[in-house]
């Protein structure tokens, strides 16, 4: 099992290389300047003077690795150097937004709780309300329970984040007034009223993303619930005597979770990604809305940074879904 | 075997129907056998004639819908299998019948240890502990024949062979010392050589534990080889039964007569062609009232089409159900 990991992660890292080679290469191609949003009435070689000093004048390939220094090396250092209060951050150029100035680091940092509280709890229920749906759907088979919540899990994923969740915001914003249509990130837990507050403006956006994710999780449950329910070992358990809670929960749940662990590890960077829009409708500041912003502004060290932090999501989930799968079956472990 | 003793499973006009959407298909009708202490019953019959269908509807394995045991009795000792509800059977299940099923490679459970899976019926119906479970699960594999048991309670199935996984399924099978053993064409699946070593094994394992078996098979050889009594379905039903050196030399009904016809011999000149019964099983849309044989057999009249010939004694322990007599060729 270990060396298996070991050999997963060396394929992992020449995978993030290419990756970060090629998130550099295309945008530093991609059109747009970083003087352009600047006032017209500043002169052609102030302009000139700007971009230099932003590094722009270096070879493509010398900006290339001295901004993979930056992201692998310093960046890393400052931000677990500010999550952690320890003094390890690594001296030396950060990777600064043409927009504020500002270490790109610093901003994310600022902007990964947003994000990891909405986007994380809405996967978070979404898994907890897919697991037991799929499970009573698959056992179920064909009941209204089951027709019904196949329904909802086929409207909930074909229909887009961003058109539920204007109409979210259309019923329980404007037409009932129960919730708040903005995310306040500024809005701090002191008490209990600041509490409840933050559970009201929280509870859309996670009502959204969680329907979203509820609904793909649901079907991958129930499909594989309904594959295992047929297996030769389930009668096997059954002629043992063996409760029927047993033989489903212990049986039969136990080999249905090993495909869908998986889609649940691979689905948590897509989540991150997709939830980019979910963000925009409910001006929650998180990453995706970061990067939105820096692409409009042409902030490229910006989305360099987040598209590569995505693509290192992506890689690292993708690793730990092998890894649990090789936990969850015996039979890969030994391969 | 000791004749006069009572029935450890004394079964009564078993009558089992699946619902389709195509309508009813009556799987099982009317089948009575009893099974004696001790006894082994070998039950043959072409794919589709009632076999599995018959002794998972005994024990409730049958899933309900689509379908339905409609009609009988199950005396297990004092208990009606078919009164005590799913509970009750479910308190009989792996305790007093154990079940071993046709293909090892797939009957057991890929995520859990062998260890687990046979300590799981020993504590449900035991009531033992995890440690005397655990010593309980190593006698039964050293039972069964498996090396090294201590060591092999913590390898996962794809770590055993198919033989070998079938003898752990005839462990959990055995676990709680059941009266009855119900082997589901537990050589099927397996080489020739393992499927030898696996009757060993059960007869061995007959003389030492001294349960009652029903052993079901295509085999006829098998039947020859193992059993005590044979009882041989078609179309759902019994079409004949008796002591198993009675029926293999004087086979009475069609069916078997067809049967035992079918088995190439070894010393006779080889033949080019390997001998079937024609035509086709019966479709069982219906209750039937008529032979469900006549359409294949030889010695089919009228009567055979009009009335479904009831089981009928021709000698001890030997019943037929047919309307022609195969000693004087003539109908009854």
């Amino acid at each position: 099992m270990f060396t298996y990991t070991l050999r997963r992660l060396a394929f992992a890292v020449p995978t993030v290389l290419v990756i970060s080679l090629i998130v550099f290469l295309m945008l530093d191609m991609a059109p747009g300047d970083p003087t352009g949003s600047l006032p017209l009435t500043i002169p052609l070689e102030v302009r000139e003077q700007i971009r230099q000093a932003l590094g722009l004048g270096d070879p493509v390939l010398v900006r290339y690795f001295k901004w993979l220094h930056m992201m692998v090396i310093i960046e890393p250092s400052h931000m677990l150097a500010n999550a952690t209060g320890w003094n390890i951050a690594i001296e030396g150029p950060r990777i600064l937004s043409w927009q504020t100035r500002s270490p790109v680091g610093d901003i994310i940092v600022q902007r990964i709780p947003q994000t990891l509280w909405v986007v994380g709890l809405g996967y978070l229920f979404g898994i907890l309300i897919a697991v037991p749906i799929g499970v009573i759907s698959a056992y179920k088979q064909y009941s209204w329970f089951d027709q019904t919540g196949t329904f909802i899990s086929m409207v909930g994923f074909s229909v887009p984040t961003f058109f539920t969740g204007v109409v979210f915001i259309l019923i329980f914003s404007v037409w009932l007034g129960w919730f708040p249509s903005m995310y306040d990130t500024t809005h701090r837990v002191r008490d209990w009223d600041s509490f409840l507050f933050q559970v009201r403006q929280i509870a859309m956006p996670v009502a959204v993303l969680a329907l979203f994710n509820a609904s793909q999780i649901s079907r991958f449950m129930r499909a594989s619930m309904l594959d295992n329910l047929n297996q030769d070992y389930v009668r096997t358990a059954r002629a043992k005597g063996l409760m029927e809670r047993t033989v489903l929960l212990v049986h039969v749940l136990r080999n249905s979770m090993i495909p869908v662990v998986t889609v649940i590890a691979i689905g948590i960077p897509t989540v991150f990604t997709g939830a980019i829009i979910t963000e925009q409708i409910f001006r929650v500041n998180g990453l995706g809305d970061a990067l939105i912003r820096a692409i409009y502004v042409s902030d490229w060290p910006m989305v360099q940074t987040i598209t590569f932090i995505f693509a290192i999501l992506i890689v690292l989930f993708n690793l730990i879904a092998d890894v649990l799968y090789g936990i969850l079956d015996p039979r890969i472990r030994y391969e | 075997m000791p004749d006069g003793a009572l029935p450890v499973l004394d079964v009564r006009n078993l009558k089992t129907v699946f619902r389709t959407r195509a309508g009813e298909i009556h799987a099982v009708n009317s089948v009575s056998f009893q099974l004696r202490p001790g006894e082994l019953l070998g039950v043959v019959g072409e794919s589709g004639s009632g076999k599995s269908v018959t002794m998972m509807s005994l024990i409730g394995l049958l899933p309900s819908p689509p379908a339905e045991v409609r009609d009988g009795n199950v005396m297990l000792g004092d208990k009606d299998l078919l009164k005590i509800g799913e509970d009750g059977l479910r308190a009989i299940r792996g305790r007093d019948v154990g079940f071993v099923f046709q293909d090892p490679m797939t009957s057991l459970n890929p995520v859990f240890t062998v260890g687990f899976q046979i300590m799981e019926p020993l504590r449900r119906h035991m009531g033992m502990d995890k440690a005397r479970a655990r010593k309980r699960a190593v006698e039964l594999l050293e039972l069964v024949g498996i090396p090294d048991a201590e060591r092999r309670l913590k390898d996962f199935p794809h770590q055993f062979s198919g033989g070998m996984r079938q003898r752990v399924m005839i462990a959990i099978a055995l676990a709680c010392d059941p009266k009855v053993l119900i082997a589901d064409e537990p050589t099927t699946a397996l080489d020739v050589t393992i499927q030898a070593q696996i009757i060993e094994l059960v007869k061995g394992l007959r003389e030492k534990l001294g349960m009652a078996i029903i052993w079901i098979t295509h085999d006829l050889g098998v039947i020859a080889g193992i059993a005590d009594r044979v009882m041989v379905m078609y179309g759902g039903q019994v079409a004949e039964h008796g002591p198993v050196r009675e029926v293999f030399a004087n086979p009475a009904h069609p069916y078997t007569r067809a049967l035992l016809k079918t088995v190439p011999k070894l010393r006779e000149p080889r033949a080019d062609k390997l001998r079937v019964i024609e035509g086709q099983p019966p479709m069982l849309g219906a209750h039937p009232t008529a032979c469900p044989f006549r359409a294949r057999c030889e010695h089919a009249f009228e009567r055979c089409a009009r009335e479904n010939p009831p089981r009928r004694e021709i000698g001890a322990g030997h019943d037929v159900a047919c309307w022609w007599d195969h000693r004087t060729g003539e109908p009854v």
